[in-house]
Order: structure tokens, then C-alpha cells, then sequence
């Protein structure tokens, strides 16, 4: 059992669940029909990705893990996604702020990640990429369309996107399993893809009218398993089910 | 966004087959119409084409002129080409 590998999985998927599950609140709740529509395909098309990373996990581990005991019965501190994609939805301009951040980084992480060495990860990166792309660009629409708005629109999601901009230099921290799957040619090198990171959000942002944030202090901790407060409640809705009901299907 | 306008929203089915009425929405703008008309209502498969038209361009008939637009059509079956012998090659007619 390849522990490094198992590791390096969740430290991608986790965060696809953990903002799908954010993404899912907003089922019947969205500011309006089509982006409640648009922000839980959004959600659904994560989840559809997890489960090909978390099947092929269950596999390596053997045994009788699933697809559906590693979503539903880790501790909270065996979760590894990053700070970013667990912060509420607030309001709209919060959600899409959250979105396009991890947005940028997940399609540069994609398209990196088709190149890898292990042939069933760069199978669920090529078939993941579509759907990614177009995440983008819906929610990088969104940066531009708030930011180029009203005042009231700019002044709102300039401020959800200083709020976020913390959790954003996170994304590219290695773990000790990312380092040993980057020298294994199985794992993309994500301090390589910061500064084209920072150069697309920008060049957004600038679109959009808005200032780049020039914060010099970063959260971080989610990538070790230390989370913020949220993570606790979002987990008692994710896991209630399997925790109710153990082993329950449907 | 209620002051959002009313978007008329045509999807091709597959290629070869014309665009159908399907529904509408709201959005800003035709850009985010198409946007919107995407993930409303091609989610499952439904589409390879989209045409969004402001529902404020469609010029409709009244339903009060119902009566004078289409009943004098109702006795006049003789239109329809329905007397015709056709050849049993002919097919789709």
C-alpha cells in the first residue's frame, strides 16, 4: 500500500468534496433560479470527480474500504483539503470569491496533472478538465461581472476577495506526500504553478476593475489537517447519514 | 436580479434537427443568458446547440384574435395534402 500516494489523493480530493458540500448548501438557495442551478452543477460535477479519486484510493488501501468510507468515516484531521474551499457561503459574493480562487488553481492543477506518471490519475485529470474549465469560467464571469457592476457590487466582492485572499498562498504548500510523489513523477509540483496563479488572477481582477489584495499574512494548516472551525460543522452534515445509519446504501 | 429580462431559450437536440423552444429564464445579458440556458437546461444531455432571444423581441399573436386568426382553418381539411396517393418509396411525408 502506497501510503504517499493514498495521501497525495486526498490532498486533491478533499478539496473537491469539502467545496462540493459548500457548493451543495446552496441547492434551493441560490440568489436566483439559474445560479442555484449553476452553483450545484458545479457542486455535482466535484463530487462525480471524487468519487473516481476516492475509488481508485479504496483500492489501493484494500481491504473493505469504499469509495464511501473514506468520504463519510474519516476524522477531521484525516481530511487534507485547504483552508480555502471550507470558508461559508456569507453571501453570493463570498461563494463566487471562494470559487474562482480555487478555480484558477484547480485548472492549472488539471492540466498539469494529465502529464502524470500514474495512468489512473491522469485519467480523471484529462476527464475532469472540461468541467473544470468551464468552472473558470463561470465563476471568473462572476469576478468581472461584480467587480464592472455597481458600486454596491464592486465595494462587496472586493471586499469577499480580500477576506479569501489569505487562504490562497496554501494552495501551494507541499506536504511530505506531495514531495514524494512530485519525485515519483506521479505528483504535480503546485510551487511551480504560483506564479501563473497570481498572474491569472490578476489579470482577472484587473478586468473586473478590482485591486489586487497585498496581504503579506497567509492562513494555512489545512493541508496537514488542521482546519478552521467550519470544517467541524460542515462534517456532522456530510458524515450524519453514514454516522446514523452505518453502512446504510441507497 | 428580479429587474433581469425574460431570455427565450432554443436547443438543437443533435445536428440536422432544428433548434425547439424549451423554456425560458432570466439573465443580465445574452452572454449570461447562454450561460444560464447551459447549466438550466442542457444538465442532462439535452443539447449541442443553444439560441437565446429576449423574450421581448417575440411578437405574438393575440389569444383574444383567436377566433378570427385560426378557427376559419378548422373546415377546410382539404388543405391538408392528405388526398394524395403517394408512391410507397416515398417515405416521411
Amino acid at each position: 500500500m502506497n501510503n504517499n500516494l493514498i495521501q497525495y489523493i486526498y490532498g486533491i480530493a478533499d478539496n473537491s468534496l469539502i467545496l462540493g458540500q459548500r457548493l451543495g448548501e446552496l441547492c434551493g438557495h441560490g440568489p436566483s433560479l439559474e445560479t442555484d442551478i449553476a452553483m450545484t452543477n458545479i457542486s455535482l460535477d466535484l463530487f462525480g470527480q471524487v468519487r473516481s479519486y476516492f475509488q481508485y484510493a479504496a483500492k489501493l488501501i484494500g481491504g473493505d474500504a469504499t469509495e464511501d468510507t473514506i468520504a463519510f468515516l474519516r476524522k477531521e484531521r484525516e481530511y487534507k483539503n485547504v483552508l480555502l474551499v471550507e470558508q461559508p457561503n456569507q453571501d453570493f459574493t463570498y461563494s463566487i470569491s471562494r470559487q474562482f480562487l480555487f478555480d484558477v488553481y484547480h485548472l492549472l492543477l488539471l492540466s498539469e496533472l494529465q502529464n502524470s506518471k500514474d495512468e489512473t490519475l491522469s485519467a480523471i485529470a484529462k476527464k475532469s478538465i472540461k468541467e473544470v474549465s468551464y468552472h473558470s469560467r463561470f465563476s471568473s464571469d462572476w469576478i468581472k461581472r461584480l467587480g464592472d457592476g455597481t458600486k454596491e457590487s464592486h465595494n462587496r466582492i472586493q471586499t469577499a476577495i480580500n477576506d479569501m485572499w489569505i487562504f490562497t498562498d496554501e494552495l501551494f504548500h507541499q506536504t511530505d506526500a506531495d514531495k514524494a510523489m512530485v519525485a515519483e513523477g506521479i505528483g504535480v509540483d503546485v510551487t511551480l504553478l504560483k506564479a501563473s496563479y497570481y498572474k491569472k488572477v490578476s489579470s482577472i481582477l484587473e478586468e473586473a476593475t478590482l485591486q489586487t489584495p497585498s496581504i503579506e499574512y497567509f492562513q494555512k494548516g489545512g493541508k496537514q489537517g488542521i482546519h478552521s472551525e467550519h470544517m467541524g460543522y460542515i462534517l456532522t452534515e456530510l458524515q450524519y447519514m453514514q454516522r446514523a445509519y452505518p453502512n446504510m446504501i441507497w | 436580479m428580479k429587474n433581469w429580462p425574460l431570455w427565450e431559450v432554443f436547443i438543437r437536440s443533435k445536428n440536422g434537427l432544428e433548434h425547439r423552444h424549451c423554456g425560458s429564464l432570466h439573465a443580465s445579458d445574452a452572454t449570461m443568458a447562454l450561460e444560464n440556458a447551459r447549466d438550466v437546461y442542457t444538465r442532462r444531455m439535452e443539447g449541442v446547440s443553444i439560441w437565446v432571444v429576449p423574450s421581448a423581441q417575440i411578437t405574438a399573436s393575440n389569444p383574444e384574435n383567436n377566433g378570427e386568426t385560426f378557427e376559419p382553418a378548422m373546415d377546410k381539411a382539404y388543405r391538408h395534402p392528405t388526398f394524395y396517393e403517394l408512391p410507397d418509396e416515398l417515405k416521411h411525408m
